[in-house]
């Protein structure tokens, strides 16, 4: 039998709907409220939320202090290189956990999984030295690297999950068909996960674009991305709380359109599975 | 060229033997037919030769040629799946050209071998659509031609005909037969239905646990069943089995006659008993029979509709040189 749906729970239920979204959305919202205000509104007490005045001084105030297209263009170059070199280490590695499981298989799986419960300052000196000794301090190339491999266990995960979907007998097929292994994987086993790709890429960016541990740490001025260009602005002197907003606002700006653009493919991709 | 050959074939699953050591000459251009019923390991074994499972001992040899190692790509075969397995992304030209883009083939050739196919399957009007927008009996038609246009070796069928529904089933039945008459290349086909390997067959080979209970030609399975399991295996319905002083009267532990070989008489007969359901398909009638002091029920079949009811008395007469006889071991007693 279908639950009864009564107009009265229809309306409480929205309503805790929209109370928990705005609640989660809050610290965005006044992020982007303060960035307008002047620095002695953003910290007036009571706290302002309509009646300043609007300027965009912050915004002009930031641009000229930092060059916020270098830090962007950063924060492009490190999440998409290692979202992509991910990928591609991640198929093949997916590939041969979804469609040929040793004993060992799941115990992988797992122990992957467990090393994202490391503290990542537990590791900060031997990687940093290791930074050293490769000249890779400050450089975008080690960044990506070392991004890919701390994502590299959800984006196996993600990818592990959506192949084992995808039904063994049409591998099976390709290789009677005389697919080679690279065939199979390129021509049939790809086009077929497109879907669970492509989310599998959206959260790998995002998570690699809000990264803050080791963008902060590991870069100085060449390579820093807009984490970098963000904690600039935090400062324990002066008044800087509205172009500490401003800046916050121009770096989650361009990741809060992608979301807003592929929310659809991403909650399929963090439910897929689960729901079928 | 497609002769298979498997000798002292073995494969196990960790500690579990699935098939125990196994020979087999498939010869070219046969029709060849694995039956048995589910987890005998006549997929197992199709999926051996295809070379999609590894072979734990012994050797498979294609036209004479050692194949145990080779992988399946270059053994030469085309593979006919129950779930069809064709390219859900790909259009059905593109599913059907797939093994001749493997194979290198230039576009114009690709193109010529496709029409052709498709215009033999009466897939041609078809061909830009993807799998997802066509039936079930045209998605195994694509499957079949993506088998045919390589010109394989030999073709293996796996239960192919097992998601159709049964009207469907019976067509494709017989296109798969008119397409191995027309092109007279190896075929293996798996299956747990004894009709489709009594129809379409040129030889039946009966495999119960991973054994070989016998190999023949359809007739011959009917006509001379080696033991007790391949007896009750082939035909329908089931062969009748009798065992005690009827048997003992024949010189047999266990004596068989088929439903069709026992003949309704009005009066007298060696057995009777009442009759119990009776399934009138109107060509023939099967009359279920209790208490004849013999099995727990006969099955009997009478050609045309016979109008005797549930518990009426029935007279019967098996036909003397019809009777089975099987030794304590169920072999057959010649």
């Amino acid at each position: 039998m279908a639950r009864a749906i009564t107009p009265r729970r229809k309306i409480l239920t929205t309503a805790a709907a929209w109370t928990i979204a705005l609640i989660i959305f809050f610290p965005i919202y006044w992020t982007i409220l303060t960035s307008f205000k002047t620095e002695a509104q953003a910290i007036n007490d009571p706290p302002l939320f309509f009646a300043f005045d609007w300027t965009l001084e912050n915004y002009a105030v930031v641009q000229e202090r930092s060059d916020y297209m270098r830090f962007l263009w950063n924060s492009v170059f490190i999440a998409g290189g290692s979202t992509l070199l991910g990928i591609l280490v991640a198929v093949p590695a997916a590939w041969s956990m979804a469609f040929v499981p040793s004993r060992r298989t799941k115990d992988i799986l797992l122990w992957m999984l467990s090393t994202k419960m490391l503290p990542a300052v537990g590791v900060l000196y031997p990687i940093s030295l290791l930074f050293v000794e490769f000249n890779l301090l400050d450089t975008r190339g080690g960044l990506i690297l070392v991004l890919m491999l701390i994502n590299l266990p959800i984006i196996v995960w993600m990818l592990y999950t959506y192949f084992k979907e995808i039904p063994g007998e049409i591998l099976e097929a390709a290789r009677m068909d005389g697919a080679r292994l690279r065939e199979e994987i390129l021509y049939v086993l790809t086009p077929m996960a497109v879907p669970g790709i492509a989310s599998t890429v959206l959260l790998n960016f995002i998570l690699a674009w809000n990264e803050a541990f080791w963008t902060l740490n590991l870069t100085a001025a060449n390579s820093a991305p807009l984490t970098a260009f963000i904690a600039s602005y935090s400062s324990p002197e002066g008044l800087f709380f509205a172009k500490l907003s401003a800046a916050s606002t121009m770096a989650i700006a361009p990741i809060l359109i992608l979301g807003w653009f592929s929310q659809k493919q991403l909650v399929r991709g963090l439910t897929f599975g689960a729901v079928k | 060229m497609g002769q298979i050959q498997l000798k002292q074939v073995t494969k196990s699953f960790g500690d579990v033997e699935v098939i125990p050591p196994l020979d087999l000459t498939i010869e070219d251009g046969e029709f060849t037919v694995f039956v048995g019923p589910s987890g005998c390991g006549k997929s197992t074994l199709l999926r051996l030769i295809a070379g999609l499972e590894d072979i734990s001992t012994g050797a498979i040899e294609i036209d004479g040629k050692d194949a145990t190692s080779v992988v399946p790509a270059r053994r030469g075969l085309a593979m006919v799946f129950q779930s069809y397995a064709l390219y859900p992304h790909m259009s059905v030209r593109k599913n059907i050209a797939f093994p001749l883009r493997m194979a290198k083939l230039s576009q114009a050739e690709i193109d010529k071998r496709v029409e052709g196919a498709a215009s033999v399957l009466n897939l041609s009007d078809y061909l830009d659509r993807r799998p997802g927008q066509l039936s079930g009996g045209q998605r195994q038609r694509v499957a079949i031609g993506r088998a045919i246009v390589r010109e394989p070796a030999a073709f293996l069928f796996d239960e192919p005909l097992s998601n159709l529904d049964a009207a469907l089933r019976v067509g494709m039945r017989l296109e798969i037969s008119e397409l191995h008459e027309r092109l007279r290349t190896t075929m293996i086909y798996v299956t747990h239905d004894q009709v489709e390997a009594m129809t379409m067959a040129d030889k039946i080979v009966v495999l119960q646990a991973g054994v070989i209970e016998q190999v023949g030609s359809p007739l011959e399975l009917y006509r001379s069943p080696r033991n007790l399991f391949v007896a009750g295996f082939i035909g329908s319905p089931k062969m009748n089995f009798v065992t005690g002083a009827e048997a003992a009267k024949h010189d047999a532990t266990t004596i068989g006659i088929r439903p069709e070989h026992i003949d309704v008489v009005e009066s007298g007969g060696e057995w009777s008993g009442t009759v119990g359901v009776a399934e009138h398909l109107g060509s023939d009638t099967f009359f279920h029979i209790h208490n004849t002091g013999l099995a727990e029920t006969l099955t009997v079949r009478a050609i045309g509709d016979v109008s005797l009811r549930h518990g009426d008395e029935i007279h019967l007469s098996p036909r003397r040189d019809e009777i089975h006889r099987f030794d304590a071991d169920g072999l057959r007693i010649a």
